[in-house]
């Protein structure tokens, strides 16, 4: 009997963290010309809009570079960090973690003004250098825990096994660490890109006047009232950064399963 | 150099980037706006060095301020609250089902996939005059006028629960699949019910994780800027609106940093509070 009442309470909650974003996805494909109820049709109208809008092409370009560059700085020096971290016993190793997980326990509109001010007093204006800066001790915080967590499994024997069997420091490293490490960093370098694509706060305070990433577009675009485009461009962005990876997910899954059967 | 001494060195060589990522990213920037919220904005716009207590004097005595601060607080408490409540059976359901738990817990996983903005701005879809729930009640004849439900304080909380409940939720459920079950067959074996099992047993061990949780939910939820705006009506500003506007609109640097560092010292003091009791273990547990 309870456990039936904590089950129904648990698909509501559930219902109500995917309804709204489901009403999304369908109202982007509703043929009428206001982004609301009722649908008149199915249509994919105002995808062909978006294709067809310069500024929205530009903030994903913005986005994805941003991103990627975010991702793969934010990453290496993250990797470093967290191998001296799992591997060494570091001094203070409690004080360490804690400073570098500090980042995300300041709030987000402070450190995105602590930053902006800084930087412009050594006469870093406005712009994308100070954007990437921005998201890249934003998400090394993220890519530390994540890349830590997964590294505490990676034994040292193995490589000092390779040591002992003549290989050099370097060699032990490209040939026998870094594959170990892919899975972490491939990880790392995921977790980064998608919270530098999701960011918006900290942009609205960095970005130069005229450029605008995915999320700060979509802002813009609120001020005017809901559109169906602003649908569509939503049920893209969920596509492309939940349904990738659930497919990703489950075709990785199927190939195990045969590889097991 | 020795070996050892190459060894010893090592940890720090690697660590170096990461901590002058954050010196100069985070720690020195934080000194600098402490120095610059001293600093006075001129009549002719230019900002004057010195040390002037005048931003400090506006942003701790204008009752502006302090009404806000005050009200992101409350709309953060209730957050956290709402949250709280709503995610815990939720999270007890996940931890202790059997089939279809990792199937849950990939759902879980899925918001924080999907943009922020997005997942803000799809309550207007539901709330909206136009919205689901106003057609839906215009359809079946309650209502002729759409009824006003968005842009209020309701519709701001309703956005950051929203937001927040997968953090929360994650948290306690961490702590939960963390506990031994065998605790809890004990206590029934014992004749205690399967109620007072959970109050006695079950909860107390799971605070932890709803600790962790609670505050990541408020410390987020007052430091948000986004959902005032989309879901809120012009009198729902929260104190990082206040900053936005001190610094990007009306480029007055040195009161947006005294306002910046009041709303760091309120959340910090939560923080180190936390840090305090609990360590920051849990917390990492949870966001790793």
């Amino acid at each position: 009997m309870g456990w039936h009442l904590l089950r129904g309470w648990t698909v509501l909650v559930y219902l109500f963290m995917f309804l709204p974003i489901m009403v999304v996805v369908l109202l982007s494909f509703n043929a009428s010309q206001f982004g609301s109820f009722p649908m008149t049709g199915v249509s994919f109208r105002w995808f062909v809009e978006l294709a067809e809008n310069e500024a929205i092409l530009r903030a994903f370009r913005t986005s994805i570079v941003l991103g990627l560059l975010t991702s793969v700085i934010s990453t290496t020096i993250g990797v470093l960090a967290s191998l001296a971290l799992v591997r060494y016993n570091v001094p203070a190793r409690n004080a360490i973690s804690t400073l570098l997980i500090a980042p995300i326990l300041v709030p987000e509109v402070v450190l995105a003004v602590a930053l902006l001010l800084f930087l412009n007093a050594l006469s870093v204006n406005k712009s994308f250098a100070l954007l990437l800066a921005g998201h890249v001790i934003f998400t090394l915080p993220f890519v530390i825990l994540v890349v830590q967590a997964r590294l505490v499994g990676i034994r040292r024997d193995v490589e000092e096994a390779a040591m002992s069997l003549g290989a050099s420091p370097i060699q032990t490293f490209f040939q026998v660490t870094l594959p170990l490490l892919a899975p972490a960093v491939f990880a790392g370098m995921l977790f980064a890109f998608t919270i530098s694509f999701d960011d918006i706060t900290g942009t609205l305070f960095w970005k130069p006047g005229g450029v605008e990433t995915v999320p700060t577009q979509i802002f813009a675009m609120l001020r005017n009232s809901i559109s169906p485009e602003i649908n569509a461009l939503g049920t893209v962005m969920i596509f492309l950064t939940a349904g990738l990876p659930l497919a990703g997910i489950a075709i990785a899954r199927r190939l195990a399963l045969k590889r097991g059967g | 150099m020795t070996v050892e001494a190459r060894e010893a060195r090592q940890p720090y060589l690697l660590l170096s980037p990461a901590m002058v990522a954050v010196t100069l990213l985070l720690l020195v920037p934080l000194a600098f706006i402490v120095v610059y919220s001293f600093w006075l904005r001129t009549a002719t716009g230019a900002d004057q060095a010195g040390f002037f207590l005048d931003n400090w004097r506006e942003a701790l005595s204008d009752a502006f301020y302090r009404d806000i601060l005050l009200n992101t607080l409350k709309i953060a408490g209730i957050t956290t609250l709402v949250c709280a409540v709503m995610g815990y059976p939720a999270a007890y359901v996940i931890a202790r089902s059997r089939g279809n738990k990792a199937v849950l817990l990939l759902l879980l996983m899925l918001p924080f996939w999907i943009s922020y903005i997005i997942r803000t701005m799809s309550w207007i879809n539901i709330l909206g005059a136009s919205g689901a729930i106003n057609s839906a009640l215009i359809w079946v004849g309650i209502t002729d006028e759409p009824i006003q439900m968005l842009y209020n304080e309701a519709s701001v909380v309703l956005g950051l629960v929203h937001f927040l409940l997968p953090f929360m939720i994650l948290n306690i459920y961490v702590s939960l699949d963390g506990i031994d079950t065998t605790l809890e067959d004990a206590a029934c074996s014992l004749g205690a019910t399967r109620w007072r099992t959970f109050l006695e047993v079950t909860l107390p061990l799971s605070l932890p994780g709803l600790a962790a949780g609670g505050l990541l939910a408020f410390v987020l939820g007052a430091g948000t800027y986004i959902t005032p705006i989309v879901l809120g009506g012009p009198t729902d500003a929260m104190f990082a609106n206040l900053v936005f506007e001190a610094i990007i609109t009306q480029l007055n640097w040195p009161l947006g940093s005294a306002l910046s560092l009041m709303l760091l010292a309120v959340l910090g003091a939560l923080v180190l509070l936390y840090n305090h009791f609990l360590g920051m273990g849990q917390l990492m547990k949870g966001l790793g």
